[in-house]
């Protein structure tokens, strides 16, 4: 049993059929790379398993618990963190408070009125925070504001924000979508370094294959809305289907 | 000091110190020499600047912090003010009792009209609150006549008979903080000079320092913080494991406890109140003082409060006959042509310069008048060395938008 189970899941919008019937099986402490086409269904399935849409047909369990009908803070509180597309990260806020908040959500949860507290006197958060800055490299940065922030920096910090809160399974949408190939040689190793010294599961969506080969030790394939093989790395990029779906038929 | 930092607790200092000294500072003037117009330290002007000092600090905490921008507080602040004079018609003429009672009741009104008005936000919101803001006003102005006399509103009458007051037959009640009226002033005359100190002012700055007081433990806490990461990034809140309606709605109910606070001390002013206090011409104008002073900083909105009700009761005092007397060392042909010029500016049309200040301060100080502070300091700072500042980097007013990426 993964610890993420998608069972059946199917999504339609209006007349499109996003997903049909996927099922996908996460396991602990591996790199599960979710690839396909343009319009495959990846970020929907991705949008499904956060809270942010609602499949219409099957099942989401995330260690034995359905997380449908959840809202994102609920499922995050379970412990599935997000790193999105293009980093969310609170740019009028310095990156150190970037970092504390999600410090915050672990030890207070999803809400608690603190509203008289000074935050200078966190010490224990305070330090938690600059732990993981140092972890990532960026101590030198935490009173800088979060706007102020390079591209690979902000990624850098939204990884932090999410790592810091320890989750079960951090879920990855195109990590490296946009960027030079400096960064993206950047992100994978920060995220090579993640694995192995902290073990988290991930789920990365990817469009880049160098990311996807350099990381990944499961591939599930999917094309329009059915995942089409899930095998490894190795057996993924001479498979038939594989090729067939990326190049078209007529190749 | 108080659990606050040093350059905190200066500024609260600072803050005490000038509200404490009004008196002085605000009649820099002799009285009966031509500048005595300008003078604004006389007890209900006084009054007037702590109290929408107080409801611009409240509606910077929802507004400043979180970014929800609602076009309905002024409704907080009427609710207030009913709440507190039916406390002293009838149950005491002390002020305590009604302004506990106003906070009370603003803020459970506040609670419904945030709950309802939070599920949406922007634009929506704002929409949503002005709304409310204008059922109230249309209810206490006509449907809800035997609760808030209408088009006339309430003032304590010599019916009035609270129970907790020994009144003569026939009396007028007069609100007091424990006997001591709170009309009572005392005048200090030096020379030209005339300073008056008044009771009502003394217990409405004070309250007005607690306020801010607060207000700054609240910026400063882990709740300011969530607040602000409400307004930079919802999306990242929530997918953080945070639920950001709650935070919003504390945030709310705060800010219309506030109002009602600020209600509750006009009642216990001049003890009456009337439906236009809920009118939505004044929910828009805790926004202009709150945008003018710097919406986000500690003390803008204190200092934009302080600008609006200093204009609209000095500028709009001065008359064509005031011009004509400033301009008649110039020929008369040329006197003539300023004030003709200077005259749509003046008495009524004192709302044009305002709209002038505020667009001014708004294209060339989006950080309202503490930006402006903050580029003098600057300049002066500059001069004298060129070190690096350490500036708290929790008290920024928000970059501009268009200036930012």
């Amino acid at each position: 049993m993964g610890i993420l189970e998608v069972k059946g899941v199917g999504k339609r919008f209006g007349g499109l059929q996003a997903l049909g019937d996927v099922n996908l099986s996460v396991q602990e402490n591996t790199v599960h790379a979710i690839i396909g086409p343009n319009g495959a269904g990846k970020s929907t399935l991705l949008n499904c398993l956060v809270g942010k849409l609602i499949p219409d047909t099957g099942s989401v369990m995330f260690d034995g618990q359905s997380v449908l009908g959840r809202k994102p803070h609920e499922i995050n509180q379970m412990g599935i963190s997000r790193v999105f597309q293009t980093p969310e990260i609170f740019g009028d806020l310095t990156v150190l408070e970037n970092v504390m908040i999600p410090c915050f959500a672990r030890r207070d949860g999803a809400f608690r009125l603190h509203a008289i507290g000074s935050v200078k006197s966190e010490k224990g958060i305070m330090e938690m925070a600059e732990t993981m800055l140092a972890d990532v490299n960026m101590l030198e940065k935490r009173n800088m504001h979060a706007a102020s922030l390079s591209r690979g920096d902000k990624r850098r910090l939204e990884m932090a924000m999410c790592l810091v809160q320890e989750p079960r399974l951090l879920l990855l949408d195109e990590p490296t979508a946009g960027m030079a190939r400096a960064d993206t040689n950047n992100t994978i190793d920060l995220l090579k370094e993640i694995n192995e010294k902290r073990n988290i599961t991930m789920a990365i969506i990817e469009h880049d294959m160098h990311v996807v080969f350099s990381l990944a030790e499961r591939i599930t394939v999917l094309a329009q809305g059915t995942p089409l093989v899930e095998d490894t790395p190795e057996n993924i990029k001479g498979h038939p289907k594989v090729r067939e779906a990326y190049l078209g038929e007529a190749h | 000091m108080l659990g606050l930092n040093k350059k905190d607790s200066t500024l609260l200092l600072i803050v005490a110190v000038l509200a404490l000294l009004a008196p002085f500072i605000l009649n820099p003037f002799p009285e009966g020499s031509s500048l005595a117009q300008f003078n604004a330290g006389y007890p209900d002007l006084m009054q007037r600047f702590v109290i929408f000092g107080i409801f611009a600090i409240g509606f910077n905490i929802l507004f400043g912090l979180t970014g929800y921008l609602s076009f309905g507080h002024a409704a907080f602040l009427g609710v207030g003010s009913y709440a507190a004079i039916w406390m002293m018609k009838l149950l005491t003429l002390n002020v305590i009792p009604a302004i506990v009672m106003s906070i009370i009741v603003a803020g459970l009104f506040a609670l419904v009209v945030g709950f309802v008005s939070l599920r949406r936000s922007g634009i929506y919101f704002s929409i949503l609150t002005l709304a409310f803001a204008q059922m109230s006003y249309a209810l206490a102005y006509s449907v809800l006549t035997p609760i808030t006399g209408g088009e006339t509103g309430l003032q304590l009458k010599a019916t009035d008979r609270p129970l907790l007051s020994n009144l003569a037959e026939g009396e007028i009640g007069r609100a007091s903080l424990f006997g001591v009226d709170m009309r009572t002033s005392f005048e200090l005359a030096v020379g030209d000079w005339l300073w008056t100190f008044n009771m009502g002012y003394y217990i409405a700055a004070v309250v007005m320092l607690i306020a801010f007081y607060v207000s700054m433990r609240i910026f400063r806490s882990p709740f300011g913080m969530m607040l602000r990461a409400v307004k930079s990034n919802q999306q990242r809140m929530n997918y953080t494991g945070l639920n950001s309606k709650p935070y919003t709605l504390a945030a709310f109910v705060i800010s219309g406890m506030y109002a009602g606070l600020a209600g509750g001390l006009m009642v216990a002013m001049d003890t009456q109140v009337g439906p236009e206090r809920m009118f939505w011409t004044a929910s828009g104008e805790v926004v202009l003082m709150t945008i003018l002073g710097g919406a986000g900083t500690l003390i803008g909105p204190v200092l934009g409060a302080g600008l609006i009700k200093y204009m609209e009761n000095i500028i709009s005092k001065i008359n064509s006959g005031i011009l004509h007397e400033w301009f008649a060392f110039l020929p008369d042909g040329l006197e003539d042509a300023l004030v003709f010029m200077v005259y749509p500016f003046i008495g009524k049309g004192w709302h044009l310069t305002l709209g002038i200040v505020f667009m001014l301060v708004v294209i060339f100080l989006p950080g309202g008048l503490v930006e402006g502070g903050q580029r003098i300091a600057r300049l002066f700072r500059k001069k004298k060395a060129d070190t690096p500042s350490d500036k708290d980097p929790e008290h920024h007013p928000k970059p501009t938008p268009h200036v930012a990426e």
